[in-house]
């Protein structure tokens, strides 16, 4: 009996030895977690058919934060910034920049087919349909139901995200100005970030630099 | 389909998506502007049927511009202009997300965009829910189901589905 056959036998044998042979090549997947293609394309695919009636960023943001946890709040809102600032449909750019983090130039592939595919053929088909119900009361007021619904997930996200984010006076301050500008003043975006994100972006790189600096302090003394 | 429409479809709909700065929604009068005045591929009362379908189908409200290519050229008109809508400007936030993704871990700079856009976000995803709230034609039924299906989905872990199927529904009761 060759001494290779008996280790491996023994690791047949001993579930514990199987295990612990198994974790370095798992824990290197873990520091760069890639998902695949259609996991990314059946999240996409579920976000948007979720989002009848609107609500489509409160839908992603449910999937990709809350039940998947692909990116922290942060991440994920910094990311819906940048992809308004972008051109194009800022939920088809908010798939891509997800997509591409989670798999490169598969993933967004991915993101972008799981998000547009089935709502393109559910169109034609609804359009069709719309034709011949389109004076019909009952449609417009099921129409209302969904939108009152869609302005309710947006209100939650808010609420959800307004938690993790809004946790010192300066955010609170950027939230209400941005909100004020945006919302009630109805300036244009552009206008708005002109005036809100370079404070903003100011004001994280200082903390960042204080608490990098007290740290210093902290581990010197 | 000839090769003449299918280029004019690319041109309308590439051009204009590289244009829209500030999502689908803001180059909406453009499409409008192009798509009926212009190729009189829809009168304005079909563009406006196809705004309100895509509205308030499932996905993109971006996908509008299906129903436009799909008045253009049927189902290949669809294609091309969905595909000239989304690819070039898939590509460039591609390009972004890479460089982006290349300060993974924990660099100072990609940390202060992060957290000092997200109060922002937060600020413009309130502006928008308060801007469509009051382009929906609001009478008090439609604003307490709202007020309602907030304070549920912020109280509860109910599935949101669940709570627009509700809103649907009662939508279509109350009025009745």
């Amino acid at each position: 009996m060759t001494p290779n056959s008996s280790t491996s036998e023994a690791g047949a044998g001993d579930g514990g030895a199987v295990l612990t042979e198994a974790p370095p090549p798992a824990a290197d997947e873990t520091v760069r977690p890639r998902v695949s293609f259609w996991e990314i394309a059946r999240t996409f695919n579920e976000i948007s058919l979720s989002s009848f009636g609107g609500g489509l960023s409160a839908w992603s943001r449910e999937m990709v934060v809350a039940r998947k946890k692909w990116m922290d709040d942060a991440e994920f809102l910094s990311a819906m910034t940048v992809c308004r600032i972008l051109p194009g449909a800022n939920q088809v750019n908010l798939a891509v920049f997800v997509g591409t983090k989670l798999n490169g130039l598969r993933g967004a592939g991915a993101a972008l087919a799981g998000l547009i595919a089935m709502p393109t053929v559910l169109l034609m088909a609804i359009a069709a349909l719309y034709a011949a119900f389109q004076h019909s009361h009952a449609v417009q007021h099921v129409l209302a139901g969904f939108a009152a619904a869609a302005v309710a997930m947006t209100l939650q996200m808010v609420w959800k995200t307004g938690r993790t984010t809004l946790t010192s006076i300066m955010p609170v301050l950027l939230f209400a100005t941005t909100f004020v500008l945006n919302g009630i003043l109805r300036w244009p975006l552009w206008w708005t970030l002109a005036v809100t994100a370079p404070v903003g972006i100011a004001w994280a790189w200082r903390r960042a630099h204080k608490k990098a600096a007290a740290q210093a302090a902290g581990s010197a003394s | 389909m000839t090769l003449v429409l299918a280029l004019q479809l690319c041109s309308v709909f590439g051009i204009t998506s590289l244009m829209a700065f500030g999502g689908g929604n803001a180059v909406i009068p453009q499409f409008e502007q192009q798509t009926v005045s212009v190729y009189h591929w829809l009168t304005p009362q079909q563009f406006t049927d196809s705004f309100a379908i895509a509205q308030a189908a499932p996905g993109p409200s971006t996908l509008i511009v299906s129903l436009l290519g799909y008045r253009a050229g049927g189902i290949w008109g669809a294609l091309i202009a969905t595909a000239a809508m989304v690819i070039p400007t898939g590509l460039i936030v591609y390009g972004l997300a890479k460089v982006w993704d290349k300060g993974h871990g924990e660099k100072p700079v990609r940390h202060a965009f992060q957290d000092g856009l997200a109060p922002i976000t937060v600020g413009l995803i309130l502006a928008g829910g308060v801007v469509v709230a009051r382009h929906a034609e609001s009478n008090w039924v439609q604003l307490a189901m709202t007020l309602i299906a907030t304070v549920v989905l912020c109280s509860t872990k109910i599935n949101p589905l669940i709570v627009a199927i509700t809103c649907g529904f009662m939508g279509y009761v109350l009025a009745a």
